[in-house]
């Protein structure tokens, strides 16, 4: 069993993502549990998707240090997250830092260096939305990151495209397909480990 | 036989209902029940409707049942308080057609004023309830709960929590059952007529009932499992917190609980039995521990101790047990938090910017508004439950006198205002309260996802219903001094609230009316700032389009974030704010 974890802000399409993993799970013959929160939290907070995929999948939340793979829609999420990262798990981040509310005030700063503690978690930062923009699809940051995330996540290729093709809009199809194939072309590329 | 679908607990529900033949569907929004209505009103051959408060939905419900239909009542764990008055009398008078009430719970609190544990109303009310731990089981008891009610003539509550109501996993649906025959309705003073001497004989029958829904909980027919393992750990436990002991004590003799209310009392004695120690193990609550404990079962506790609130997880029973704890990256220290925040171009922030102005004592209500608490606009003195607002406000103003200067004021969305806030204005109107009541009328109950209410006029079909009219319905009630203002006019809702607290001695409702900026998600230019000369008076607004630069302490305007709303360029004493 693999526990995943989406995480971002509000907004950021992390839902779509989920139901893509969840729906290449099933058609893959896996167990699949995805947790989501609505409501309050989602009002521009963090938000975070919680997925469990493969055999004998029991608990849908994720813990500290329980997870196999962090895919951070935001950079400051990501840094969040790596306490649920398993040590030998994988940490893919979009490079985007959308500022909570208390830093755009002056109310509370940044890390100096989140690039370098990024870094440091050997994250694959993944330039999503200039790769969305270039596949001509440039809301399709999300799925950008599911193709990097395609040949860690335990399902196949194929599978987790037709999950595409069956999860987004009929008319973005297409885009979405290439934005899923700039994704994984960008991890390849970066050499990545995958397993 | 049909395909696997990948369904949330709550859709699963849903689609239970309309296949075990339920046409009829009531609630109210609350997170995170509510997508189990919105998707039972998809469905073919089947009506919903949103209700104007948890109450009034289960007595609609109830009328259904008792008329023959077989029906679902959806709400949130707080609604069930609301609920309490029909659901006690209603496990009296017992059902027509089946009746099903979705409780669904939020240990943990993601969306909610508190965590209560639905398990004990059904406890009290003497009514039966089932414990999903996924979404197959979502379905399939569900489907159940409907020939259960009949069969025990009660109503059945299905109890979820956040991580069955929201946690998407594969469901075998069935087939729709043959719609099970009409049950008419005919005339029956002795059941349905709750009158003392009726009444008295409906409860003895009721305690009856129990007896039988026990004898049914500890059979081979009841939805319980025992997962033999290690002999020396026994757990019992149900719902999600199943999942967890699942995943974090692998090895352990689990008592999976389908039913638990009435607890299986035999099963669990048997299941005691055969395990060295018995451990419960349940979300936020002492529900499952005492009645283990009252059938005669000795509970022992796990070396380190459960959490008594909050939510559960594997690690937190891993730790509890003594297991290892996986341990992942040490935190990132003093990373700034990202708590919720009203949207940019919420028509609600120059409310709350207002009236921090007049330093007023704020009673608030439960919405998307709560977030007027938080800072910069830190506008808010209390929030409890839905209507408390305009109650709270009118027993401040009590205590206080007319000696103390602070206004007090009640702050109140649509939605609210129509499940409870109504009568607290009324009892204020009767009891000659002072006061200012804002009535926030976004058009929408915003925060559960902008589900329709009766002043908008919306029903949950997406077709027009009755829209009531908010400022003819509170004059009507006999409030002398009522207006409706635009609340992006920042002098427009200077001068209203200023005048409304000014006169200490009479009661004012301001309606503040504009829609929910993600209801017509209308975009405008954005702004951007020219010349700012750093007085920071744009950031008290607290819209998270507005940042400063930490060097020159000068603000700018996300031009993404930005929606053009101009509430900020109205506050701005330079004309620094310009598009």
């Amino acid at each position: 069993m693999k526990k995943i974890l989406l995480c971002g802000v509000g907004g950021q399409g992390t839902i779509l993502a989920a139901n893509i993993l969840a729906e290449a799970a099933l058609a893959s013959g896996q167990e699949v549990k995805v947790s989501e929160i609505h409501g309050m939290a989602q009002r521009g907070g963090a938000v975070s998707t919680m997925i469990a995929v493969g055999h004998d999948v029991a608990s849908m939340v994720i813990g500290e240090g329980e997870a196999d793979i962090v895919i951070a829609f935001d950079k400051l999420e990501a840094l969040r997250a790596l306490p649920s990262l398993k040590r030998s798990g994988t940490l893919i981040v979009n490079d985007e830092l959308i500022k909570p509310a208390s830093v755009l005030t002056g109310k509370a700063q940044l890390p100096d260096d989140v690039d370098g503690l990024l870094f440091q978690a050997d994250a694959l930062v993944v330039p999503a939305e200039a790769t969305a923009r270039e596949a001509g699809s440039p809301k399709s940051a999300n799925v950008v990151l599911l193709g990097a995330a395609a040949d860690v996540l335990g399902l196949s290729a194929e599978m987790l495209q037709e999950a595409v093709r069956s999860c987004v809009p009929p008319k973005t199809v297409e885009a979405n397909e290439r934005a899923f194939q700039a994704g994984r072309r960008f991890a390849e590329e970066q050499g990545r480990d995958v397993r | 036989m049909k395909d696997m679908m990948l369904l949330s607990g709550n859709e699963a529900v849903a689609r239970a209902a309309a296949d075990a033949g339920a046409t009829v569907g009531t609630g109210y929004p609350g997170t995170p029940s509510t997508e189990t209505l919105e998707a039972f009103a998809r469905e073919e051959g089947v009506y919903a409707e949103w209700c104007t408060n948890e109450k009034v939905a289960l007595e609609v419900a109830l009328g259904a049942s008792a008329g023959g239909a077989r029906t679902l009542c959806t709400m949130k764990h707080v609604g069930v308080n609301v609920a309490a008055d029909p659901l006690f009398t209603a496990a009296y008078t017992g059902v027509g057609g089946g009746l099903v009430i979705l409780a669904a719970d939020d240990p943990g609190m993601h969306s909610s004023q508190n965590e209560q544990d639905s398990h004990w109303y059904a406890q009290a009310a003497h009514v039966l309830m089932l414990d999903p731990a996924d979404s197959q089981e979502a379905h399939d008891l569900a489907r159940e709960a409907f020939s259960l009610s009949e069969r025990f003539d009660v109503p059945v509550m299905v109890r979820s929590t956040v991580r069955i109501a929201h946690t998407k996993t594969p469901v075998q649906v069935q087939d729709a059952a043959a719609r099970p025959d009409a049950r008419p309705y005919e005339k029956d003073a002795s059941k349905w007529v709750m009158m003392p001497a009726f009444a008295k004989g409906r409860r003895v029958e009721q305690l009856s009932r129990v007896e039988e829904m026990r004898a049914w909980a500890d059979s081979a027919e009841a939805p319980n499992r025992i997962i033999l393992g290690d002999a020396r750990i026994g757990v019992v436990c149900a719902g999600a917190a199943f999942q967890h002991v699942r995943e974090a004590l692998p090895d352990a003799s689990i008592l999976k609980l389908g039913v638990t209310c009435p607890l299986p009392a035999e099963t669990v004695r048997s299941f005691a039995d055969g395990v060295d120690e018995l451990y419960v193990v349940e979300e936020a609550s002492t529900y499952l521990a005492d009645a283990v404990c009252a059938a005669g079962v000795q509970v022992s506790q796990p070396v380190n101790g459960l959490p008594k609130a909050g939510e559960l997880s594997p690690n937190l029973i891993r730790h509890a047990f003594g297991r290892p704890v996986p341990e992942g990256s040490a935190p990132v220290e003093g990373l700034p938090a990202r708590p919720p925040a009203l949207c940019p171009g919420c028509p609600h922030r120059v409310v709350f910017k207002e009236l921090s102005r007049q330093k007023a004592i704020i009673c608030g209500d439960i919405g998307c508004y709560t977030l007027g608490a938080l800072p910069p606009l830190s506008a808010m003195d209390a929030c409890v439950d839905m209507g408390a607002s305009v109650s709270m406000a009118h027993g401040f103003e009590l205590a206080l006198g007319a000696d103390d200067g602070r206004p007090v004021v009640g702050v109140i969305g649509d939605s609210t205002f129509a499940h409870s806030g109504l009568s607290s204005l009324i009892s204020t109107v009767y009891n000659a309260g002072a006061g200012t009541i804002c009535i926030l009328d976004n058009r929408t109950t915003a925060m559960t996802g902008r589900q329709g209410n009766p002043f908008n006029g919306q029903q949950i079909q997406g077709r027009a219903g009755v829209e009531l009219d908010l400022e003819r319905v509170v004059s009507a009630i006999g409030v002398e001094h009522v207006r409706t203002v635009d609340p992006n006019d920042v002098e427009a809702v200077r001068a209203a609230v200023r005048e409304a607290v000014r006169e200490k001695d009479r009661l004012d409702v301001l309606i503040f009316k504009s829609p929910c900026v993600l209801l017509e998600r209308k975009v405008q230019r954005p702004y951007y700032v020219a010349s700012c000369t750093g007085c920071g008076v744009c950031l008290t607004l607290g819209c998270p389009a507005i940042g400063k630069y930490p060097d020159t302490g000068l603000s700018y305007i996300d031009p993404q974030m930005c929606i053009g709303c101009g509430q900020c360029e109205q506050y701005c004493r330079f004309n620094a704010i310009v598009r």
